[in-house]
């Protein structure tokens, strides 16, 4: 209705604004319209200030602080110094779930990559359904808990799908969430399924920015399917790529509903993720001053990978020049 | 059915193209296509089937799973599982199908997800329009220096705020309100203010113009002409938003523990934990699973197309 309104009353105005506009040229920057705009803008801006300075800027800093400090929740923070980082260095949980994250990154994020590229790729030369494009979204609208929900079910050692298909097929059944080599993996799986339509359809719509002379000029020169791929699909797309990666592996490494849902961390650790230790550290033992220098030394690590890998991927520049 | 449609209007520009080729690339092309098409089926088929396998064990007697656990189609058929999950079956009825004790009140964390991800789509929306028109629009001393300084915040991933804006909520005494669980998000997105003042800056002034020469006052523009335009980007980046919310665990988990106000998120992941470990209530948690995913796959019948032309849009900005 608004949008009526103001469309209907539109055109019986055009001719006195192009005349004023004319009248007023190049002078436009301080022409009387812009007057009152510093107070108006501070107004508009306002919300999103003080959602930036208290949401975003304070807890920022004080997280910081809060790494060097002794901090139990129900008594004021006490300055330790380096004293959590030096029980960083010593605590054998956090190596280890560091190193269990760094795995889970690393399958998820390489799994996932190479099956949304694939997708991409085929779905962009073969159909422009957005039917299918849609259907392979699907679990991206679900949350993390019932996906973890559903895939524990059909992962299931004595009752799940998957298991009953493996016997039948391999006479063999797998411990998929409750066996400590197959946690990861099995998270991993789950965590792919749930990102890889999501991925597939923001490379899918950097395939179309490609113009198709390219590849007409490409197939003239007999290159096949494959060489077309490497040669110019995959230059070509390196920009988008580099921002999927950087965004897949920061949200790797703070996975935490999948894993809180369907293995709790276990067993015996196996699956405890940073993001879980870091959790029962700050809620389960209220230590959060320690808690607090966990996350620093987590977002450090990321700070690093993702300038790396913006190096090495030359995020900003596509091959074409 | 899409896949027959749309088979030969695609496949007509490549071959037309590669017509001049000798026959052999032809035939191993169609070869390769036939892998191609099989690839996607099975991709479509792995995405698809977990949703198809909630619904069969929501429809199911947990007694009829264990003795029949490969049926394709659901396996005593009743509609216990919905029945348990929404507080309709007594405790005997439950347990005569092998419900557990547990029950969830769905009903009442269904209504708590709806306003948590309502509240904070459209404050999160509009504040951030709001400002992406300041930025956008106006002119005003330091605009720059504070845009940039927004945009920094797209750099600090989540894990470095959360617990200090736990410890923020806390102090302010917020603890399980849905103000505490709203607050952190609904005044301040680097991403959506500087996606809207893109789209601003595109937008064509003179509609603006004529209207401020008219004597509208810029609120009034703003909000008759500006905010209506915008109405495209709008839409999406509540989608986005709605789906965001409605999906989030993590926030919720650590600001609220009393189910007055928890989200269905929550109550679906102490359902699966409560479920005892020897014989879960698998029909009952499937049946909570589908309502809980229920209004997004409402979201997807209404949106599907926007939402994959908004997510493609995201990723090339």
């Amino acid at each position: 209705m608004v949008i009526a309104r103001s469309t209907a009353a539109a055109p019986t105005r055009p001719s006195r604004a192009e005349r004023n506009r004319n009248r007023r040229g190049s002078v436009n920057a301080k022409a009387p319209a812009h007057r009152g705009d510093a107070k108006l803008a501070w107004l508009f801006i306002a919300p999103a200030l003080i959602g930036f300075l208290v949401f975003a800027a304070y807890p920022t800093l004080r997280g910081v602080y809060l790494s060097f400090t002794d901090f139990k929740v129900l008594t004021p923070p006490k300055w330790i110094g380096l004293d959590n980082f030096v029980e960083l260095l010593g605590d054998d949980v956090f190596w280890s779930s560091l190193l269990v994250t760094v795995y889970f990154v690393v399958l998820s994020v390489a799994l996932g990559l190479t099956l949304s590229i694939i997708t991409a790729v085929v779905l962009h030369r073969l159909t422009a359904s957005t039917v299918v494009r849609g259907l392979i979204i699907l679990p991206f609208l679900i949350s993390g808990v019932v996906a973890a929900t559903v895939w524990s079910w059909m992962l299931d050692t004595q009752l799940g799908i998957v298991n009953i298909a493996l016997e039948h097929l391999t006479g063999q059944s797998i411990q998929f969430l409750t066996s400590r080599a197959w946690a990861i993996p099995s998270i991993a799986l789950i965590s792919v399924w749930k990102s890889l339509g999501y991925t597939a359809i923001i490379i899918f719509a950097g395939l179309q920015t490609i113009p198709p002379t390219i590849y007409e000029a490409g197939r003239i020169d007999g290159a096949n399917e494959f060489q077309m791929f490497r040669r110019l699909t995959l230059p070509l797309l390196r920009p988008i790529l580099a921002l999927v990666v950087v965004l897949n592996v920061i949200g790797a490494f703070q996975v935490f509903d999948i894993v809180q849902v369907a293995t709790k961390g276990g067993p015996a650790n196996a699956s405890n993720v940073l993001q879980m230790y870091i959790y029962s550290k700050a809620f389960g033992q209220f230590d959060f001053g320690y808690a607090s220098a966990m996350s620093l030394a987590l977002f450090a690590v990321l700070i690093v990978i993702t300038f790396l890998q913006m190096r090495l991927l030359r995020a900003s520049e596509s091959d074409t020049n | 059915m899409t896949t027959t449609a749309t088979r030969p209007r695609t496949a007509a520009a490549p071959r037309s193209a590669a017509a001049p080729i000798v026959r052999r690339a032809r035939r191993r092309f169609s070869f390769g296509r036939f892998v191609a098409w099989a690839y996607i089926v099975i991709v479509l088929f792995v995405t698809i089937f977990p949703f198809y396998w909630i619904l069969r064990t929501a429809l199911s007697n947990n007694y009829a799973l264990i003795t029949d656990p490969a049926s394709l189609v659901p396996t005593g058929f009743t509609l216990g599982a919905f029945q348990r999950v929404l507080g309709l079956a007594t405790p005997e009825q439950a347990i005569a199908e092998g419900g557990s004790g547990a029950s969830i009140e769905i009903g009442h964390f269904l209504l708590n997800s709806i306003i948590y991800a309502t509240l904070s789509t459209v404050f999160i929306v509009f504040f951030s329009a709001l400002a992406a028109y300041a930025f956008a629009r106006l002119r005003w001393r330091g605009r720059e220096l504070m845009f940039s300084l927004f945009l920094t915040a797209l750099m600090v991933p989540g894990i470095l705020t959360l617990l200090p804006n736990f410890v923020l909520v806390k102090e302010l005494g917020l603890l399980n309100t849905f103000a505490g669980m709203i607050l952190p998000t609904a005044l301040f997105s680097a991403f959506n203010i500087f996606f809207l003042r893109q789209f601003m800056l595109g937008l064509s002034t003179e509609t603006e113009e004529a209207a401020l020469i008219d004597g509208a006052g810029r609120i009034r523009v703003f909000f008759r002409i500006t905010l209506p335009m915008s109405s495209g980007p709008i839409i999406t980046l509540s989608i986005l938003g709605f789906i965001t919310a409605w999906n989030d665990y993590f926030w919720p988990l650590l600001v609220t523990s009393d189910d007055s106000v928890q989200p269905l998120t929550l109550a679906l992941a102490v359902f699966k934990q409560s479920s005892p470990q020897a014989a879960p209530d698998w029909a009952g948690l499937m049946a909570a699973t589908l309502v809980a995913a229920l209004p997004m796959l409402v979201l997807f019948m209404v949106f599907g197309k926007r939402i994959v032309n908004s997510i493609g849009f995201t990723g090339i900005k």
